[in-house]
């Protein structure tokens, strides 16, 4: 079986073609050198698509709200990218992807792409490639395309910087320990979903988020109010409301003009995140020669980390 | 094309009537203690679902757990819906509890490995590995 160039896969992704998607996909998460052109030339044919993340601590019920919402969106005439991102095992490098368990009933669709990638080390509650692979996914002509990170903690916030539309997923029962999350992710929130309102302490949640809201921690004068919306998976309540509410808020991005300010950010944080890879692929690379010859001097205490890290840049400028 | 961040994408399915899922559950495990990317579908799922979940995901390998007895319709209409979708370079592999004149020709007719009950955990990793390697790169 041989190698298909990315090249090759540009042009069948951008028709739509699930093979061509899938192989850029995987070339996205493991960095491959041969398909940087590729994801360039891709890059160029971006900026259609919606991009929501979907966030939200583990087992708020993510999975089910993005397949709810995809049964929504395909409802509305429209087509829709998931990419679901499940933790790496830190030790053995594996990953038990499990989001398609829930979205068993999108299966069959055409109009429905799903996407499994695992963290692989990274941080902030994306996956390595998550980028690249959204950027395929809007090129190949998705017109939303869901980011559902791994269950996060306090401070895994990098969605936000991501998507220009972030829900949060709230469950109920978590008690005070939602109080907790509230600094970190409360911020990011376009639209907040409160799930399992089946249950009898939802009420409890939805009331905490609306006095965390009336608070006013966002201050940054944009019109938009994020709204609190109860969902139910199990009566098949508030998932309508929910894809309004992200319709909704694209509509005040675009009205208000900050949108465009939106993609800036994004744009900034990407370019950061790029230069970051880089040197870190380059200090990798070198670790043989420079690298080791610093980390000798850092040893003796001869040289901080900092300086030593200031020294290797300047020559890796030298050697570009 | 060797990348040193690759990993072996394997897709663990449960087909049709069949709601044994303790074993594969551990075979998804054993597999991730290896280092693989495993994508485990969850019960009930159709024969074209299990390869539409596969192409998307671009998985190298598709395990299908068989214990219903149906293996010789699940198999069969699980390789011609890849060769339908032109990504027979996907290989299937099967596990559970099949007769062995059946494992015979389930193999003849294209799946790669079935490993039955009983089967070491190694062992599993090990066929795993070496199907895709003898593939090669795609």
């Amino acid at each position: 079986m041989a190698y298909v160039a990315s090249a090759t896969l540009v042009p069948a992704a951008l028709a739509g073609d699930v093979r061509a998607i899938a192989r850029l996909l995987t070339r996205a998460e493991n960095g491959t050198p041969e398909a940087r052109a590729a994801f360039d030339a891709l890059f160029a044919k971006t900026g259609r698509a919606h991009v929501v993340g979907i966030t939200g601590v583990p087992g708020s019920g993510k999975s089910t709200l993005v397949a709810k919402l995809a049964a929504a969106i395909r409802a509305s005439g429209r087509t829709v990218a998931i990419v679901a991102i499940d933790p790496s095992s830190p030790f053995s490098g594996g990953a038990i992807l499990g989001d398609r368990i829930r979205m068993g009933e999108l299966g069959g669709d055409p109009g429905v792409f799903v996407r499994s990638m695992a963290t692989r080390g990274s941080l902030g509650g994306l996956a390595r490639g998550t980028l690249e692979a959204v950027d395929v996914l809007d090129a190949a002509g998705y017109d939303l395309v869901m980011i559902e990170t791994v269950g996060v903690g306090q401070d895994e916030v990098e969605v936000a910087r991501a998507a220009h539309t972030t829900v949060v997923v709230s469950a109920p029962g978590l008690g005070d320990d939602i109080q907790a999350i509230k600094a970190g992710v409360l911020e990011i929130a376009d639209v907040h979903v409160v799930s399992k309102c089946d249950r009898p302490d939802a009420n409890r949640t939805i009331a905490d988020l609306k006095n965390m809201l009336a608070l006013g921690l966002r201050t940054d004068g944009a019109a938009w109010r994020p709204p609190v919306i109860a969902t139910s998976a199990a009566r098949d309540e508030g998932i309508g409301e929910v894809l309004a509410a992200i319709d909704g808020h694209r509509g005040a991005l675009e009205a208000s003009g900050e949108i465009a300010a939106r993609r800036a950010a994004i744009d900034e944080r990407r370019l950061l995140r790029a230069g970051e890879e880089i040197l870190r692929d380059r200090f990798l690379h070198d670790r043989e020669s420079r690298v080791a010859a610093l980390l000798d001097r850092i040893a003796r205490r001869e040289l901080s980390p900092h300086t030593a890290a200031t020294r290797l840049i300047a020559e890796l400028g030298e050697h570009a | 094309m060797a990348d040193s961040n690759e990993r072996i994408r394997v897709l663990i399915a449960k087909v049709g009537l069949d709601g044994h899922d303790r074993g594969v559950k551990i075979v998804a495990r054993t597999l991730r203690d290896a280092g693989m990317d495993v994508i485990y579908t969850g019960l009930h799922r159709t024969p074209e679902e299990v390869v539409e979940a596969a192409v998307q995901e671009d998985v190298d390998v598709i395990g299908v757990s068989i214990l219903s007895g149906a293996h010789m319709t699940v198999f069969p209409k699980i390789l011609d819906a890849l060769r339908a979708r032109d990504a027979d370079d996907i290989l299937v592999v099967g596990g559970g509890v099949i007769p062995d004149d059946d494992c015979e020709a389930l193999k003849a007719r294209g799946v790669r490995e079935i490993l039955l009950q009983d089967t070491p955990p190694a062992e599993i990793v090990g066929m795993i590995r070496r199907v895709v390697a003898e593939r090669g790169a795609r």
